[in-house]
């Protein structure tokens, strides 16, 4: 089955529950496989199948619920004129914090800063084939990259508001 | 040019999405820039950590099995009324999957080698490379009790020419284990410990050989229902050495 192991690791991250993420993947391929016809050879499968369990979890009572709590406004904030902090060097962070807070800090980002760190981070998407993913334009993504891992350096220093507003 | 203007550009230089003349200038001003090469080590330092941490999550072999039965289902109901379209949709799909595979899956054993790089790498990077910092096995190897589901034992490096630096925790596969890092000359040696399991055994067959890769070379061999791997950049000779004593010890 394609990307079932990245679909499933992503589903789990998104819902943080194994039920709904099992029922999500599920459903996924459900709706792949019906679709199908929409998929436009030449284009990205990857980005094609993600966008379509993105879609379900935002449709699903979870997914609802978060982007009802979720301020996503200064879309447009790329972070290039944002001073760089060196107050708090991800490597003294890191190395206090082992891989369980690591996945832990990453627990407390919000998830539509969550998402974009995990398409990029661990399932290496460029910044392209996420922009296909969340249906969004490029630039977004950068923005929306950069304050997740703001907000994922204030988890890991424990501030867990930081977390929710970067 | 001050580093407010490359400091934005840092993150996607690490992401590769900076244009071919970009991603050189920013390689030559790291190169000039204690500031912003210290400002990338970070960010690299926390994409590794976020990639390590992001791979969490297995389905069950039972949650897979259902899914491939109702898609097997559903594919026969398709052949039933469908034929035709459903063996056009077979095909795409095996020749994206072909497709994303020679793209983009890595081989099981090589994801295993690759979590090993970066956690040599990262360890390395690391201003605290270990949790216990000590070249007396008697110190290091009672830090992992408690700690680790197994034991292991570790040999006597008086006059050999090999240091024991110390060691720490580390994951693989989602299973704990023990990373301990040597020295040998200006070379680092990671020996990363884990139980052996059916899982590992499948992903990454024991070979007793040293093998290059991504740059390093590996040596891993199993004993005692442990599994070994030995990770650097040091010559196969110097691993061979320090794998030859590990064996001593724990036979």
């Amino acid at each position: 089955m394609p990307l079932f192991d990245s679909l499933y690791n992503f589903a789990h991250w998104l819902t943080q529950n194994r039920e709904e993420a099992e029922d999500l993947v599920q459903e996924t391929y459900a709706k792949a496989l019906q679709g199908f016809g929409s998929f436009q050879l030449g284009t990205n499968f990857r980005a094609w199948i993600f966008r379509i369990l993105r879609n379900t979890f935002l449709t699903s009572r979870t997914g609802l619920a978060v982007t009802k709590t979720v301020p996503l406004e200064d879309e447009d904030d790329q972070g290039q004129t944002v001073p760089v902090s060196r107050e708090t060097p991800e490597s003294i962070l890191l190395a206090q914090a082992g891989q369980q807070q690591v996945q832990a800090a990453l627990e407390r980002v919000p998830v539509m800063f969550r998402e974009v760190l995990l398409l990029c981070d661990v399932e290496e998407m460029s910044y392209q084939e996420i922009a296909d993913t969340l249906g969004v334009p490029i630039g977004t993504v950068m923005s929306r990259l950069y304050r997740a891992r703001k907000a994922l350096r204030a988890a890991l220093e424990g501030k867990g508001q930081e977390a929710k507003h970067a | 040019m001050p580093d407010d203007i490359w400091q934005p550009k840092l993150d996607q230089y690490l992401d590769s999405e900076l244009s071919a003349e970009e991603m050189r200038a920013m390689d030559a001003h790291l190169r000039e820039c204690a500031s912003c090469a210290s400002a990338a080590l970070g960010r690299l330092q926390l994409k590794r950590a976020t990639r390590l941490a992001g791979q969490r999550y297995t389905p069950s072999g039972e949650f897979r099995r259902r899914i491939e039965q109702q898609l097997a289902a559903k594919s026969r109901v398709r052949r039933a009324w469908l034929w035709v379209p459903a063996l056009v949709t077979i095909v795409v799909l095996l020749a994206a999957v072909v497709t994303l595979g020679r793209w983009n899956q890595r081989s099981p054993s090589e994801q295993v080698l690759a979590e090993l790089a970066d956690l040599h790498v990262a360890d390395l990077a690391s201003p605290t490379p270990v949790d216990v910092a000590s070249s007396d096995r008697h110190t290091v190897k009672p830090w992992f009790q408690g700690k680790l589901p197994f034991t292991f034992d570790l040999p006597e490096l008086q006059g050999t020419g090999y240091t024991l630096v110390g060691g720490r925790l580390a994951y693989l596969q989602h299973e704990p284990g023990a990373q301990l890092l040597f020295s040998v000359g200006a070379h680092h040696i990671s020996v990363f410990i884990f139980r052996e399991r059916p899982e590992l055994e499948r992903t990454f067959p024991v070979h007793d050989s040293t093998s290059r890769v991504l740059s390093f070379h590996v040596e891993s061999w199993a004993a005692g229902g442990l599994r070994y791997f030995a990770f650097s950049d040091a010559s196969p000779e110097a691993i061979e050495g320090l794998c030859r004593l590990l064996k001593q010890a724990g036979a």
